[in-house]
Formats: C-alpha cells, sequence, structure tokens
C-alpha cells in the first residue's frame, strides 16, 4: 500500500515495492559480491601476515641450531718430541712448530680415547678416526700451548670443536643415508660420534664461540663467527651516530627554524627527498668512487662503510627530527622570543630539547636501517674474507673488517650446506638487534611522547 | 703527527680559547666599566669557534685532498715501461701504496732505520721477501722505478702530513689569538658566535647538495670513461651481456634491464593488489582488534632488511618453487628464477604500498563515504566506485614509487634471480639485473682502467636516472592528489 | 489500487510515513538522545531546530541508520517506516537507504562527471534497464534538483568543478535519482550563500510534492519557510513538536519560546 512513490516517475521496475524485511535479489546478489570482496580483503591480510610468519619461521627454523655446536672431549699428551725436539722450552722454536705438527697429536689422543672406551668399528681407520674432529682443533692446541708452554709433556683435556658434517649429524643435516654419498664424512664416523656420545666424550653445547670467533675458511664451517662481524658492524655504527646525528639535526634545525625562502633551500629540500629514495647501491658506488677512489681510504674498511651510511641515514634522521621539530608548537618559541632571547636561543634553549625524544627515535630507526644494509657495503669490499680482529677505535676504523649482513651475503656464497645454517644463525642475531633498537625506540617514544 | 692528537691539541686549544675569551671580557669589563654587551660565555664561545672550525676544517680538506695529490704526481712519474702487458697504471699505483705501507710496517717491526731504507735499493735487496716478512705479499718482483716511486710516496706523505699539521696548527692558533684579541665590551659576541653557528647549520643542509653532486659527478665522469672505451650505441641497443676479462666483451645493456623489468612487473604484480586489498580492510573492515595485531605485523615486514628476504629466496623459495613448479612442469631446474626473485621482493614491497594506500585512502574525506552509504551503497560499492576512483592518483604515484625500488633493489636479486644475462619469457629461468651486475662488476679486485669495470658505473647511472625518474614522477602526482582535498 | 490510495492521500488527512517510538542514541557513555517520539507524515517538509549539539542530526541520522557506520554508537526504541521497524536484525540497510535517502551538510559531489554522480544510485540498485532509460533518470532527476538546464551542455564535466549551490543542487539530484520515499536533509544550505539557499527552498518546497522531506536546520527563518511541521530539540530532549505556524507564533514550552526569540541558543 506504500508504494505510491515507486509509481510517481512511471515506467521504472517496481522496485522499492515490498516489505523492508523482504531482500529482493539484487540486494542479495550485491550482498555476495560485498561479501567476496570483504574476504579478498581478509585472504590479503592473511597472506601478509602468513609472509611474515613464513619468512621469520623459515630462516629461525634454519639459523636456530647456529646456536648449539658439538663439542668432543680429548685428553691429548702435549708430546715433547713433537713440540720442542731440543727440549729447551724456547718459545721462539716452539712457535716455528705449525698447525701441521699438533694434528697428529689430536689423532693419537682420539686413538687412545677410543682404547679407553673401548670402542672399535669395523673399517675405521686412525685418520677417519681423526677426521670427527675440526680443522681448527690445531690451531687452538697451538695457542694454548703457546700461551703454557711449561704444560708441554703433561697430558691436557681439551673441549674441541666437532667438524661440521659430525655437527650437522646431530642437527639433522647429515644423516647415515646421506653419508654414504658424502666423501667428507662415513657412516662409520657417524657410528662412532654416537658410541662417542654414549661414552660421554662427545657433547653438544651452547655455541658462544658464534659470536665471538672470526670467520672461518670454506672447509671448517663449525668455526666459523661473528665476532669481526658485529664488531665492523659496531664501529660503523658508532661512525654513523657521531656524524649523522649532528649533521642531520644541523641540517634539519636549519630548514625548519632558520631558512628563508629562497632558490638555496628548495634545491636542499628536494635533495633530501630524492636522496631518500636513491637505491642504495648507488650510495655503494659513490663510496667507492668517492672515498676509496679519490680519497684514498682504504678499503673493506669500516670508516668507509661508516660514511656511505651516514649519507643514507641523513634524510631518514632530517625527516624524523624535521617532524620532531614541527611537533614543538610555535607557541613555545613565541614565549622565548618574547622575552627577549635571540632566535637561535629559542631554538637551542626550548625547541630542541623539548624535540629530543623525537630526535632520538627517529636516529635509532635510521641505525636499525643503516644496521641491516648490505649492498653498499659489497662495493665497498667489505665482503672479504677477514679473519683479523680490527684494532680498538680509532684506528681499527681504517683495519679490514666484515659486517654483520654482508657476513651472511658471504656465508651463503660458499658450498658447503652448514654455512646456510650459520647464515640464518647469522641472521637471527642481526634481527634480535633491529629488534632490540626499535622496542627501544618504541619505549623512548611511549615514555617521552608529549601532546600538546 | 697522527690526525687524533692533532684534533686534539686542537680542541684543546679551543677549550682554552673558551675560558681565556671569557675572562678577558669580564676583566676588560671590570676595567673599562663598561658593560658587556653580551653574557661572557658568548665571548668564549666565539674563540671556540674560530679556533676549533677553521682548523678541523682545514685538516678535513686536507686528508681528502692531499691522497689525490700525490698520487697524480707520483703516477705521472711511472714511465710506460714498467707497467705490465694489458696490465694498467693504477694496479702499479696500488703495488706503490702497498709498498709504501710496506716499508712503513718494515721500520716499524725489524727496527730499520730512515737512512737503512733510504739506501735500500729493489735491484741489491731482495725486497720481496723483506716486505713478505712484515706481512705485504706482492705478486712479483719489484721493479727499480716502482719502488723507487714507493719511496717517493713514501717521503711525499711524510711531508705532507708534517706539513698539514704545521698548517692546521698555526690557523687553529692564529684565528684563536685574532678572535681573543678583538674581544672588547662593545663587540656583539652574541651575534657574532650565532652568525657562526647559523653557518655551520647551513654547511650541515648542504652536505645533502654535495651527496648528490658526488653522485651525479661520480657516475658521469666514470660513464665518460667507459663511453671512450666502449661506444654508447652498442651499450645501450646490444642485446647480448658477455663480459670477458681479455677484452672482446658485449656489454649491452638490454638483456639486464629486460630481466630488472620483469623482476619488478612480477613484484609489482603481487605486491599491489595485496597491498591495496590489505590498506582497504585494515582502513574500512577490520575490527579494532584485528587491526591492532595485523597491522604491526604488516609494518614488521618493512622493517626486514632485504638480505633477510634475499635469503629466504635462496634457501626456501627458490627450492621450493623449482621442486614443485618447475621441475614437475618440465620449466627449468633452477632454484634462482625470476619468479623467485619476483614473488620475494612482491613479499617485500607489500608493506611499502599498503601503507602509502592506507595514507591516501584516509585522505579522502569522509563526506565521500557518507555520500555513498546515504544513496545506500555498499561499502564494496563504496570502496570500488567511489573512494579508489578518488584515491586513484594516489595510488598510481604508490605504485611508481613502489616501481622505483623494485628497480633499485640488489640484494633479493643478487641472491635470488641468478646471474645468466637473457631475454627470455619463461620466469622459471635465471635472468639478472641491473643492480645484481653493478655489483658483480665492482666486487672483488677491481681495475679501474677497464671497460668491464667502468660498465658498472653506466649502469649505475642509468638505474640513477630511471629511479629518479620515477620518484619525481611520483611525488608530483602524489603532491597534486594532496592538494586536491586541502 | 494505488491510485485510489493516492487520491486518498492528496486530499485527506496526511499519512504516518515514519513513526519513532521512546528513540534512545548512545555515543559511547553520552546519552546523545533521550526518549523521542516523533511522527514524520507522508508528502510534508519536517524540520529538526535547536541549538548546536541537541541531538537534530544525530536523530535523523538514525532515520536511515547512517549511525551504523559509527562503531561507537548505539540505538535503541522503535523506528517505523510504513510499519516496517529498520532496526530490525532482517532489514538489510542497503536497502532501507535506498527507501530514505540522504543530503549532507557539506555538498559532497564524488570525484566524478555530473552525469555519472547522478546515476551512480541509479546503477548500484539497478533501476534502468539500458543506457537510455539511465539517461532519462538522469535527467528526471537533474530537473528535478533544478539543476537541467544550467548543466546539460556538460554533463561530462567532473561534478566538483560547480559552484557551491550547484555542488549541492547536484547532491540533492543524486538523491532524487534512487527514487527514495523520504529525503533526509542535514542542514542543506549552512555551507551556501543566500541565493544558493533560496534556490534549495524552492527546491525543497517542489520535493514536498512526491516525498516526505526531513530538513535539520540552524535557521529559524529556514524552517519557518520551508517546513510544515517543526521539532524543537534541547540538549537531546525533544521539546516540542507540532505544527510550524503552531510553534513559532505560539509555543506551548518556555524553552522554545527562549529559543525561538534568541534567548538561548
Amino acid at each position: 500500500m506504500t508504494d505510491a512513490t515507486a509509481n510517481s516517475t512511471g515506467g521504472t521496475p517496481g522496485r522499492n515495492a515490498g516489505s523492508l524485511f523482504d531482500k529482493d535479489p539484487r540486494t542479495r546478489k550485491r550482498n555476495a559480491a560485498e561479501t567476496r570482496f570483504r574476504m579478498m580483503g581478509l585472504a590479503a591480510v592473511i597472506f601478509g601476515v602468513l609472509c611474515l610468519v613464513g619468512l621469520l619461521g623459515s630462516i629461525i627454523s634454519n639459523g636456530v641450531s647456529a646456536f648449539s655446536q658439538t663439542f668432543i672431549i680429548v685428553d691429548v699428551f702435549l708430546d715433547p718430541a713433537k713440540l720442542d725436539k731440543d727440549g729447551d722450552r724456547d718459545p721462539d722454536k716452539i712457535a716455528k712448530v705449525t698447525t701441521f705438527g699438533y694434528a697428529p697429536l689430536i689423532a693419537t689422543a682420539m686413538e687412545q680415547a677410543m682404547e679407553q672406551a673401548n670402542i672399535s668399528i669395523e673399517g675405521l681407520g686412525k685418520k677417519d678416526a681423526a677426521e670427527l674432529v675440526s680443522k681448527e682443533a690445531p690451531a687452538q692446541l697451538r695457542n694454548y700451548v703457546l700461551n703454557n708452554i711449561d704444560e708441554i709433556g703433561e697430558t691436557v683435556r681439551f673441549k674441541v670443536l666437532a667438524s661440521g658434517r659430525i655437527d650437522g649429524y646431530y642437527k639433522g643435516r647429515v644423516t647415515m643415508a646421506s653419508a654414504e654419498l658424502d666423501r667428507n664424512v662415513s657412516p662409520a664416523q657417524l657410528q662412532l660420534a654416537d658410541q662417542l656420545k654414549a661414552a660421554g666424550l662427545l657433547s653438544t653445547g651452547f655455541n658462544w664461540q658464534f659470536f665471538t670467533a672470526p670467520d672461518a675458511s670454506d672447509t671448517r664451517p663449525e668455526a666459523a663467527g661473528l665476532g669481526v662481524a658485529i664488531l665492523g658492524s659496531l664501529y660503523m655504527m658508532i661512525i654513523v651516530l657521531v656524524l649523522a646525528l649532528p649533521l642531520g639535526v644541523a641540517a634539519s634545525v636549519y630548514l625548519e627554524e632558520f631558512a628563508p625562502q629562497n632558490w638555496l633551500t628548495d634545491a636542499i629540500e628536494v635533495n633530501i627527498a630524492n636522496l631518500a629514495a636513491v637505491p642504495s647501491i648507488v650510495f655503494g658506488i659513490l663510496g667507492l668512487a668517492i672515498f676509496i677512489n679519490m680519497a684514498g681510504l682504504p678499503q673493506s674498511a669500516p670508516i668507509v662503510g661508516g660514511l656511505v651510511l651516514t649519507l643514507m641515514t641523513l634524510p631518514t634522521i632530517i625527516i624524523a627530527t624535521r617532524a620532531a621539530l614541527k611537533a614543538v608548537p610555535p607557541s613555545i618559541r613565541d614565549a622565548a622570543l618574547g622575552v627577549g632571547a635571540s632566535k637561535m636561543q629559542s631554538v637551542f634553549h626550548h625547541v630542541l630539547p623539548l624535540a629530543a625524544p623525537g630526535i632520538l627515535t627517529g636516529t635509532i630507526i635510521g641505525l636499525a636501517q643503516a644496521l641491516g644494509e648490505t649492498a653498499p657495503l659489497l662495493l665497498i669490499g667489505m665482503v672479504a674474507f677477514v679473519r683479523e680482529f680490527p684494532d680498538g677505535p680509532p684506528d681499527g676504523f681504517f683495519d679490514p673488517a666484515s659486517a654483520l649482513p654482508v657476513q651472511v651475503y658471504n656465508w651463503t656464497q660458499r658450498g658447503d650446506p652448514a654455512f646456510v645454517e650459520r647464515a640464518s644463525g647469522a641472521i637471527i642475531v642481526l634481527l634480535i638487534f633491529l629488534v632490540c633498537m626499535n622496542a627501544l625506540a618504541i619505549v623512548l617514544r611511549r615514555r617521552f611522547e608529549r601532546r600538546w | 703527527m697522527s690526525v687524533s692528537i692533532i684534533t686534539l691539541i686542537v680542541l684543546g686549544i679551543a677549550v682554552l680559547g673558551f675560558f681565556l675569551g671569557r675572562q678577558r671580557a669580564l676583566s676588560l669589563s671590570a676595567s673599562s666599566g663598561k658593560r658587556l654587551h653580551s653574557l661572557p660565555g658568548y665571548y668564549g664561545q666565539m674563540v671556540f669557534l674560530f679556533a676549533a672550525v677553521p682548523a678541523l676544517l682545514l685538516m678535513t680538506a686536507w686528508l681528502f685532498m692531499q691522497p689525490i695529490l700525490i698520487e697524480g704526481r707520483i703516477s705521472a712519474n711511472i714511465p710506460d715501461s714498467v707497467i705490465p702487458e694489458g696490465g694498467a697504471r693504477s694496479l702499479v699505483m696500488a703495488d706503490v701504496r702497498r709498498i709504501a705501507g710496506g716499508l712503513d710496517a718494515l721500520i716499524a717491526d725489524s727496527g730499520m732505520t730512515e737512512t737503512a731504507l733510504d739506501q735500500m735499493r729493489a735491484d741489491e735487496t731482495d725486497v720481496r721477501s723483506q716486505l713478505g716478512n712484515v706481512g705485504v705479499a706482492l705478486g712479483s718482483d719489484v721493479p727499480v722505478q716502482v719502488f723507487e716511486a714507493a719511496k717517493e710516496y713514501r717521503a711525499s706523505s711524510k711531508t705532507g702530513s708534517l706539513l698539514m699539521s704545521i698548517a692546521v696548527l698555526a690557523v687553529c692558533g692564529l684565528f684563536a689569538a685574532w678572535s681573543l684579541l678583538r674581544i672588547s665590551p662593545d663587540q656583539r659576541a652574541r651575534n657574532v658566535s650565532e652568525g657562526f653557528v647559523l653557518a655551520l647549520l647551513v654547511g650541515a643542509s648542504l652536505v645533502a647538495i654535495l651527496t648528490t653532486v658526488g653522485i651525479v659527478t661520480s657516475l658521469l665522469f666514470e660513464t665518460f670513461h667507459f663511453f671512450k672505451l666502449y661506444p654508447a650505441r652498442e651499450f645501450f641497443f646490444s642485446t647480448v651481456w658477455n663480459p670477458q676479462f681479455r677484452g672482446g666483451s658485449e656489454l649491452g645493456i638490454l638483456p639486464l634491464l629486460w630481466g630488472t623489468l620483469y623482476v619488478s612487473f612480477i613484484a609489482l604484480l603481487l605486491a599491489v593488489p595485496v597491498g591495496l586489498m590489505i590498506a582497504i580492510y585494515l582502513a574500512e573492515y577490520a575490527s579494532k582488534a584485528m587491526r591492532s595485531v595485523a597491522k604491526p605485523a604488516i609494518e614488521v615486514l618493512a622493517g626486514i632488511p632485504t638480505i633477510v628476504y634475499g635469503l629466504f629466496a635462496l634457501i626456501t623459495v627458490g627450492p621450493f618453487l623449482r621442486d614443485w613448479l618447475a621441475q614437475p612442469m618440465g620449466l627449468g631446474n633452477s632454484s634462482s628464477s625470476v619468479l623467485t626473485a619476483g614473488l620475494v621482493m612482491g613479499i617485500m614491497l607489500i608493506p611499502f604500498v599498503s601503507s602509502l594506500s592506507d595514507d591516501i585512502i584516509n585522505a579522502v574525506p569522509q563526506s565521500m563515504r557518507d555520500g555513498s552509504f546515504g544513496l545506500g551503497a555498499t561499502k564494496s560499492e563504496t570502496i570500488r566506485q567511489v573512494i579508489l576512483p578518488a584515491a586513484l592518483p594516489g595510488v598510481v604515484g604508490a605504485v611508481l614509487l613502489a616501481a622505483s625500488r623494485a628497480i633499485g633493489e640488489t640484494m633479493i636479486v643478487v641472491m635470488g634471480a641468478g646471474a645468466a644475462a637473457k631475454l627470455g619469457l619463461n620466469p622459471f629461468e635465471a635472468m639478472t639485473t641491473v643492480t645484481v651486475k653493478i655489483v658483480s662488476q665492482l666486487t672483488g679486485d677491481t681495475e679501474f682502467a677497464s671497460p668491464e669495470t667502468l660498465v658498472a658505473f653506466a649502469l649505475g647511472l642509468t638505474l640513477f636516472v630511471f629511479t629518479l625518474g620515477l620518484n619525481v614522477l611520483a611525488l608530483y602526482i602524489v603532491r597534486k592528489y594532496r592538494e586536491q582535498y586541502e | 489500487m494505488n491510485d485510489m490510495s493516492r487520491l486518498e492521500r492528496t486530499v485527506g488527512t496526511k499519512n504516518i510515513k515514519m513513526e519513532c517510538r521512546d528513540c534512545q542514541v548512545y555515543y559511547g557513555d553520552t546519552h546523545a538522545i533521550k526518549d523521542v517520539n516523533v511522527d514524520i507524515e507522508d508528502k510534508t517538509v519536517t524540520a529538526f531546530i535547536g541549538p548546536s549539539g541537541c541531538g537534530k542530526s544525530t536523530f535523523l541520522r538514525c532515520l536511515n541508520r547512517m549511525n551504523d557506520t559509527i562503531s561507537v554508537a548505539r540505538v535503541e526504541g522503535q523506528f517505523k517506516l510504513d510499519g516496517e521497524d529498520i532496526y530490525d536484525r532482517r532489514v538489510d540497510p542497503v536497502q532501507l537507504r535506498a527507501k530514505v535517502g540522504m543530503v549532507f551538510q557539506k555538498p559532497n559531489p564524488f570525484p566524478k562527471s555530473i552525469y555519472d554522480n547522478v546515476a551512480y544510485g541509479p546503477r548500484i540498485h539497478g533501476l534502468a534497464r539500458n543506457k537510455a532509460e539511465l539517461d532519462d533518470i538522469v535527467e528526471q532527476a537533474l530537473r528535478r534538483g533544478a539543476l537541467w538546464n544550467e548543466v546539460k551542455d556538460r554533463l561530462d564535466a567532473p561534478g566538483t568543478g560547480l559552484s557551491g549551490g550547484q555542488q549541492q543542487r547536484l547532491c540533492i539530484a543524486r538523491a532524487v535519482a534512487t527514487e527514495p520515499e523520504v529525503l533526509l536533509m542535514d542542514e542543506p544550505c549552512s555551507a551556501l550563500d543566500p541565493i544558493a539557499t533560496a534556490q534549495v527552498e524552492e527546491l525543497i518546497d517542489e520535493l514536498r510534492q512526491s516525498y516526505s522531506v526531513v530538513i535539520v536546520t540552524h535557521s529559524m527563518q529556514q524552517a519557518a519557510r520551508v517546513s510544515q511541521k517543526t521539532a524543537f530539540f534541547h540538549l537531546g530532549n525533544l521539546v516540542e513538536f507540532g505544527e510550524t505556524g503552531q510553534i513559532f507564533t505560539n509555543p506551548v514550552d518556555p524553552r522554545t519560546e527562549s529559543y525561538i526569540t534568541g534567548r538561548i541558543g
């Protein structure tokens, strides 16, 4: 009875007729489309979250085993006949014995250990048994002996690294079946490892060396660590902080508080906006061409990496700082100017301290970005194999070093699958650093956030 | 004198200047009975700035220029005869630097005297083994001229450093003294020191311009060198990329550009719809609780370094695509492929697209939504027919920004796309991109005279121009869009 | 049958189109509308007046469930359109809003052409079977919006390019094109100059021939000029509701009188 208006224009098919309680077919169709669209949106969100989960899950599942490591306990007789032929304990002569001279000592020790524990495995020679121990172990022994020369002739208990394949066996990377095909390890060696474990001579523990040891060569992934990389990254972060923070704050203060409206200011603004979008690899080219080729700074050095990352981080810091300065209400400036302060005094005494938390947050986020940056560092030679720790700062800034993300890349380029585990482990370390930095930024923001 | 010691001395003089300046201002005021124009601290600050800043600037400039000047002179003195066949002057210069460094080590480690070094001659003593002892391994015996050049290099560097120390300290002292003497109660010390600080602020802002200038000149300069060695026409139009380190390379950019665009296209194909839908869902549909979980999760994706995505492509996505799609369908058996890199890069870009779109969708005024709901439109009709068309320019800008990101992205393609330069259509094949080739041509021991190395700069310039153009265009569109609703 | 009822309505007593009983609206913890009872008659202009923040716009938005889009708003009570509760679970707000259209305070044309703006509603509701019909609907709507003569040569021009008054008439034409039974107008003239206001008021008077119109306004003169019924809201309460003439000349409640004479506002 109430469909009068529907007919007022006449001609159109009778809609608006009928009760509100019945959905006409068209509304039903439209609602179905609505649901479909909504589901698409939900699917996109779920896909995004799954990507995050998949990404982190894959890295963590691959990398978490890098934090544990298999060790073998051996009692090594430091044979004077091999280490100190003249018997006069002369450090210079002992230092002449290379790591090759120490390898047999470990082999003998392994043999004795097997005898004592009553282990014998068919078809396993002395040399095969010694292969269970990492090639890094003789160096460990040598260092110990050079530091404790008077212990030559005694039997010392060492906890040495197991070789990468044995380590992989206990992490599920190597199996009896794969060992059949592998010329670096045999099933017999794995059996020996099992029996050593039963005898308590082989154990798995937390891998502190992963954080402290330097990189190691292709054949000994078990010894590779992040020491140099962490130190290199730390050095670069120090340089970035020391350079980018004052430069960025100074530039922002000028642009936000003092800059007149002219072509120079415009040019600076445009430049900052564009620098923020220049691909990172172009900064690497800049570093290579200007800092290394022209200014003659050394390759692979944290100073060059730090400078390049400074230039990359500057736009981030400037943008954050300007936002923080903008958030300080003009009334504060007016109040300072009103009591006779100069413009400079009002900025440095009032505005800047009030903007400090925002600036700090932006800086930390900029540093976090810089910490994960890889591509430009490849070009300035930080991908080199560096085993020596750099000196302490400031001289160490000029010594070759690696960096965390570059170390990851470096390890992925190696043949041994054990390095994939190391690389993923290194990523976990990197991500932990990033999480800490971002958490710090969030805490700072929460703690000091000020609403005007 | 080392740089850090000079810096410390300069800072010491400056701090001393601060106290002296303050003191002098106070005593002058007391003796003359005039009031000081500024607070006494400003007189000190003025002296501090005059003492420290010019000296430190001079030192930085000197440190930057000295190696350039010395190398230029020494390298001009090396006769062509010692440059090995097929080698380059720059390689010989690298040797000169290393020998010079080795000689320093020799003096430090083995207690050799300067005079002994002066008399040492490459044709008489075994320089190579002596240097080897201090950790400087040389590939071959040292020619006399090179050794002499190294000695000269070392001597010039030492003289240079000495001159620098003198000059820097002199500048520091002179400026400090001059500004101290100028102090009088009438002097506007606050204005002077504020002017100085303002100049420093301007200088800091100029770093952005300097960086751009540095990028552009270094790219242009080396690209110019490259085109002198290799025809530009071949570079831009050749379809073959085949660098040979013995010469006769073919360095056509087209296969690299193709790979770059193909990977970026796949990345955008994934990132744009997904990112846009995420932004729409979170802005228009999601409950508060869901938004508070999903939004940070998506933002976390944005904070993850690209190396992590690269590793994800290398160890997870690549093998997965190969084992489950490429091999069963017989389309290839390489784990690095265009699809691998494209998909992973797409994941990387999702948060980028979604946060940009989120801003843009929120910029569409609520009155548009009201108008549409008031006419009886459903949410999806409102979004598709009112909000998206209204936001279209902004979304286009966001897509262009994402494209510029994709083109410039390095680590994901280095680890996921492969290294074979190919002009193909099969997404399961490995292809390569501009950024991958920049990395591969510039890592390792590079020799700056060969076209195979210099081509990286031409590639870099191309990349720079591409991304810059896209960004400028995108920012222009986004700005126009913003103005529309202001 | 239709003709019969129509005849009856135009000559006889007016039908009640919308019936609101014991209506309450809460925004979070704020009780924004308290115990409001209003009957809105067909083919009548009803004006809601009252000081700012008195709840008149809020109440208007309840009439086509626009408050559904605000998550903190909660509505109680009975709102009936032709005897059917519009807040019933079975009612689709989309279908409801097709019957109860709305025009807003600020002109809000979509960033599309004039034609597409008007055609938007008919398109989503599927009112036209072909292009010719749609053209016809658009023309009719623009004519009723008193805009046809001004824009008939530039239907492809963007709607945002019109002047403020034209934009608002475009929005009215857009609402009319969906053929609603009730048209809600939320201060439709507050952003317009006096000439544009006069045009819109004239338009409202014409629309009364076919629709029931509810208008929220700040201007008492406007309410007096265009409406037959007036409701006065104060602090979320409906103070007085009656014939416009009676409200303005002889208000019952002292608060109404104070407001009309300008003592509260």
